[in-house]
């Protein structure tokens, strides 16, 4: 039932991520963040087994950041993906694999580019300008589909955003209590209000 | 007789030798204990077989289950309420179970699951909180110590574990709780209820709460919610067990007969809503 999004624009990235907390038919929390900071300037969003995601999340940020310490340089958005994908790739391949979706969103402060990767469980690492996982996916792809730009604004990303979200609230069975939606651009990591 | 008693003397020996510190091997006391697994193709599908009541009826270990366990955090600290019924199968095991593992003055761990796995494990986390504070001559963070039981049960992950914990308590930074299931999730909240009466309580409590509560009015608050699931879940009863969690450490509330509690409530007028409607909403934010 979890529901992520990423929106590439002109030089940031968008991203949304649902709130709620399920175990069963109970709302634990309606305020879980379902990202994770890898650096300063790439955010990952996951999704999938409850207790996988967490774990997997933080190994990866831990090694990006011994990668930083080790070489005093900071990662890009995409060596970061090809790391994660990599990562699942692996374990896919092990006893006990990871079930877990990611969205990778960063800028890349060389290029001065926005940068969005679709992972899945499977090891699948596509480099899309906006993305989605979960059942949401159904829901907002086609919106993204005919209001998505390239060259797109803050503000009317935002905006798409918004429709995404009432859209959401409209159709989708199911209460997704908020959304969490940050924006990842050349002065780093923040949270908006939407 | 002989070796037991030999055993005996040799430890005092050694403790007057006075190299209990070279004794202490880090990685044999903080490794993980190891069990032995079913010889077979697949042990986790070999005990599933053997424990879930659902696919195999027949089943020879049935798993202590059922409970309604809550905690949530108010003005004075938290509160901590839990039943007192184990059910195997269709029978009740016992009405006497402790729900609430002790960790240590300042630390609480509520058990819903497997009553095994829960005081195995919140009693390893007792005896590696202790080690922690022995090293580092400080108190262990709530946050700390359940990651240590977070980590512990996510590396026993599809092995079959079943638990649905909380782990309380009052460190520096004040009053926590932490969720933490077989799932290997572990996350902070105001307030947790866990078990299969969890529902019913969320009900009680979602209605009544208010962070602004007096002592009494929350323990009271705590004990209706796990009432009332004890109430409508067949599988908790018994007696209910409530305690404070403060700044000097816990306090037990003592223990409450859920029939006693059943009559006093029945002969209480039912609180009308309209007039005294509480400015409360469901409130599971940090």
């Amino acid at each position: 039932m979890e529901f992520l999004l990423g929106i590439t624009g002109k030089d940031f990235v968008l991203t949304v991520s649902d709130t709620a907390a399920i175990r069963s038919i109970v709302v634990f929390k309606n305020n879980d963040d379902k990202s994770l900071d890898l650096n300063k300037h790439v955010v990952m969003l996951y999704s999938g087994n409850p207790g996988d995601t967490t774990h997997f999340a933080e190994y990866i940020q831990r090694n990006v950041k011994l990668y930083e310490i080790k070489n005093g340089i900071e990662l890009t958005p995409k060596a970061t993906a090809t790391f994660t994908r990599r990562e699942l790739a692996t374990s896919l391949r092990s006893r006990k694999p990871y079930n877990v979706n990611l969205l990778i969103a960063g800028y890349d402060v060389t290029t001065s580019l926005p940068h969005l990767y679709w992972i899945d469980y499977l090891g699948t690492n596509a480099t899309l300008p906006y993305a989605a996982h979960g059942y949401g996916a159904y829901y907002t792809l086609s919106i993204l589909d005919k209001y998505h730009r390239p060259d797109i604004s803050l503000d009317e990303a935002k905006a798409i955003v918004k429709k995404c979200i009432e859209e959401l609230k409209t159709r989708f069975l199911f209460n997704l209590s908020g959304f969490k939606v940050k924006v990842t651009d050349k002065d780093g990591i923040r949270e908006i209000e939407i | 007789m002989d070796s037991f008693v030999n055993k005996f003397k040799k430890s005092t020996s050694t403790w007057r030798d006075q190299d209990m510190i070279v004794n202490f091997d880090v990685t044999k006391e903080f490794s993980l204990p190891t069990f032995d697994i079913p010889p077979c193709h697949n042990p986790i599908e070999f005990l599933k077989s053997h424990t879930d009541e659902n696919s195999n009826p027949e089943c020879r270990i049935k798993f202590k289950h059922g409970t309604t366990t809550l905690a949530f955090k108010y003005q004075g600290g938290i509160i901590v309420a839990v039943d007192s019924r184990a059910t195997s199968g269709s029978t009740i095991a016992t009405q006497n179970i402790k729900k609430v593992i002790e960790i240590n003055p300042y630390l609480l761990g509520t058990m819903a699951g497997g009553a095994a796995d829960c005081t195995f494990w919140e009693r390893e986390l007792g005896r590696r909180c202790r080690l922690y504070e022995l090293r580092n001559k400080e108190r262990i963070s709530v946050t700390a110590a359940s990651k240590l039981l977070g980590n512990i049960v996510y590396s026993f992950k599809g092995m079959g574990l079943s638990m649905g914990t909380m782990v309380v308590g009052w460190d520096k930074t004040g009053p926590k709780i932490f969720y933490v299931d077989a799932d290997g999730t572990r996350m902070k909240g105001d307030l947790f209820s866990v078990g299969s009466g969890s529902t019913f309580a969320y009900g009680v409590l979602g209605s009544g709460y208010d962070h602004d509560l007096s002592d009494n009015d929350a323990a009271e608050l705590g004990r209706r919610a796990v009432y009332h699931a004890a109430h409508r879940d067949a599988a908790s009863g018994g007696n209910i067990h409530v305690y404070h969690v403060k700044q000097t450490g816990w306090e037990f509330l003592g223990i409450r007969n859920f029939d006693d509690l059943h009559w006093e409530y029945q002969d209480q007028p039912k609180p009308s809503i309209i007039g005294d409607v509480q400015p409360m909403m469901l409130n599971i934010q940090e």
